[in-house]
């Protein structure tokens, strides 16, 4: 509490000029380990430490996924995720422009029903399972955020924007 | 002839002031009188007193039909899905709370505000946490403006037009008055760092949905919304708060909006990457597509309804850009071979549902109704044009001149002009 005053006071003093002074100014400053955040980047940053392997990524994709998604990641009630190609089926290994963003959504959003419940090497386990489907990963591989983040997928430079893309 | 009725285009369409004399004529009809005990002429409404005062106000019960729908679901996935505007059983600009449209990804949140909290972090001066209950103190700004899933309309894209009501292909766009704070108040707060130029929106549903929006953005005009039409936030819309840009494909407005981080780089998101990208006839997919182009489509009549007969009626749409305003809509009732400038209903807003009309005398015969808008941009595109451009592989972004075909028993279906 009291660094907090103190903190309050230096924010008064630094904003002296009256850039902000109409707002109430109600934020309550954070610690750096205060901030949580999922965010990966397409440049590997935010991949938190540990790894997993695509045999693991299996079991966990047999349990977890292919319920939905369908043995080996096509033929399923959802979305394909592997095989195909364009136009027509936009998986993982047709369509994505970013390994990163596997990791990035399953860990936000998947399993459909419980999303957060996969362990950090569980994540990384299926995300190499996925790789491995799309022919984009060897079976023996232990995924993890160097190897992630070296992954250059076959679709990437088709990808165009107005704002500079990393 | 009066200079009132002068046609303006082909086949019926009439100078503006014609549907008003048209009225004077048809304005005879009402509800079908009871003589009571007195003797007195009363309908059964008017001969006792009527229901008492309520808390929440509903609609009438004999505007039941009216309901969002064209539900989109998938099997397994529940809490996912659309659901769409009414557009045709809608007038004026302002979508009504209970029937703006829905998209959601994993469901919609049951978030205790108490508990809710929005966090600024990355590359500012000081990581900021705010309660909901200190936000509703800052400085709050209204503006009307339309919201569109960039994936409205797309259903166009078939090789053959979708026998579907004027909601199930155009629904995913609603018209509201949003009230928020700016976002620039609570960047400026947390101080902006030099190399940030984007900023990354999460919600706090199942999804956790991200999308990255461009600073500039931010700071232009992006709000953090917690009223729609004067009432705090439905769970559907986002309750407690969201992000709202005005003009931008609504997947951007973040609902549920728990965090910001300010980033030199976007994300590259699921939802920015595998979806809400285009891929072009080149083979090439384009990402970051956010303003939404010019797009009109008459609501009235449109599929859904139907023509009671020949005679006057007035033709009513919607047109709306994310650019910009409405310049001009017009409208034809021949298919395309002649065409009338419609009215538009003032105020024209920027990003803003644009309510256009025009006067109509249907002689009973098949005919296609069209309408074109206009902002500073240019015209909307035929469907030809915009897929000769585009290919046809493209599925957002969908904005292509609608024809609807008129048939001789005044039903109405969609086609391609």
């Amino acid at each position: 509490m009291r660094s907090w005053v103190v903190a309050c006071m230096l924010l008064a003093l630094g904003n002296a000029g009256g850039a902000y002074a109409e707002a109430p100014n109600l934020g309550q400053i954070l610690a750096p380990n205060e901030v949580v955040d999922l965010t990966v980047f397409a440049d590997g940053s935010g991949l938190p430490a540990g790894s997993g392997s695509v045999a693991q990524g299996k079991l966990v994709y047999e349990q977890q996924c292919m319920v939905c998604h369908g043995m080996n990641g096509v033929n399923g009630i959802n979305a394909p995720l592997a095989g195909g190609s364009l136009p027509n089926v936009r998986t993982i290994g047709s369509y994505w422009p970013y390994a990163t963003s596997i990791f990035d959504y399953v860990q936000r959003a998947m399993p459909y029903a419980t999303p957060g419940t996969l362990s950090v090497d569980d994540t990384y386990a299926v995300v190499g399972y996925l790789l491995f489907l799309n022919n984009l990963l060897d079976s023996e591989v232990q995924l993890d955020a160097a190897r992630l983040a070296r992954i250059t997928l076959p679709n990437a430079d088709n990808f165009f924007s107005e704002y500079p893309l990393p | 002839m009066p200079d009132e009725l002068i046609p303006i285009a082909g086949n019926g369409l009439l100078n503006r002031r014609s549907l008003l004399k048209a009225g004077i004529v048809m304005g005879s009809v009402g509800a079908l009188p009871q003589a009571n005990a007195q003797g007195q002429l009363r309908p059964i409404w008017a001969q006792s007193p009527g229901a008492g005062v309520s808390g929440y106000g509903q609609p009438s019960a004999h505007e039941a039909h009216v309901q969002r729908g064209a539900f989109s679901l998938q099997v397994g996935t529940n809490g996912s899905g659309a659901s769409r505007s009414p557009l045709q059983h809608l007038r004026g600009t302002i979508t009504p709370n209970g029937v703006h449209f829905e998209r959601h990804h994993s469901g919609v949140p049951d978030i205790d505000p108490e508990q809710h909290s929005l966090t600024i972090h990355g590359l500012v001066d000081r990581p900021l946490k705010f309660s909901v209950n200190n936000l509703m103190r800052y400085p709050m700004v209204s503006s009307i403006k339309f919201l569109e899933c960039s994936g409205n309309s797309g259903v166009n894209l078939r090789p053959e037009p979708a026998k579907l009501d004027c909601a199930n292909i155009h629904g995913l766009v609603s018209g509201s008055e949003w009230t928020g704070i700016q976002l620039s108040t609570l960047l400026d707060e947390a101080g902006i760092q030099s190399q940030a130029k984007w900023v990354i929106a999460e919600g706090s549903d199942a999804a956790k949905m991200n999308r990255s929006v461009p600073l500039d953005k931010m700071l232009d005009d992006a709000i953090l919304a917690f009223y729609q039409n004067g009432e705090r936030l439905r769970p559907e819309q986002g309750y407690p708060m969201r992000l709202f840009l005005p003009g931008y494909e609504g997947n951007a407005s973040v609902k549920w909006l728990s965090g910001l981080r300010l980033s030199s780089q976007p994300a590259m998101s699921r939802q920015e990457t595998s979806k809400y990208t285009d891929l072009l006839k080149d083979g090439r997919s384009q990402m970051f597509t956010f303003p939404m182009q010019i797009k009109s489509v008459i609501t009235s009549p449109s599929p859904g309804l139907s023509l009671a007969g020949k005679g006057f009626y007035e033709i009513s749409g919607i047109a709306w850009s994310g650019q910009g305003s409405v310049k001009r809509v017009e409208i034809s009732a021949d298919g395309g071979r002649t065409w009338a400038e419609a009215e538009l209903d003032g105020p024209v807003l920027p990003q803003a549902l644009t309510r256009f009309r025009t006067a109509w005398q249907w002689n009973g015969g098949a005919c296609v109704l069209l309408s074109r808008a206009y902002d500073d941009h240019g015209v909307q595109p035929t469907r030809a044009e915009l897929l000769a451009a585009r290919g046809e592989q493209f599925f957002y972004h969908y904005n292509a001149i609608q024809s609807w075909q008129v048939n001789g028993n005044g039903s109405l279906e969609n086609c391609y002009a």
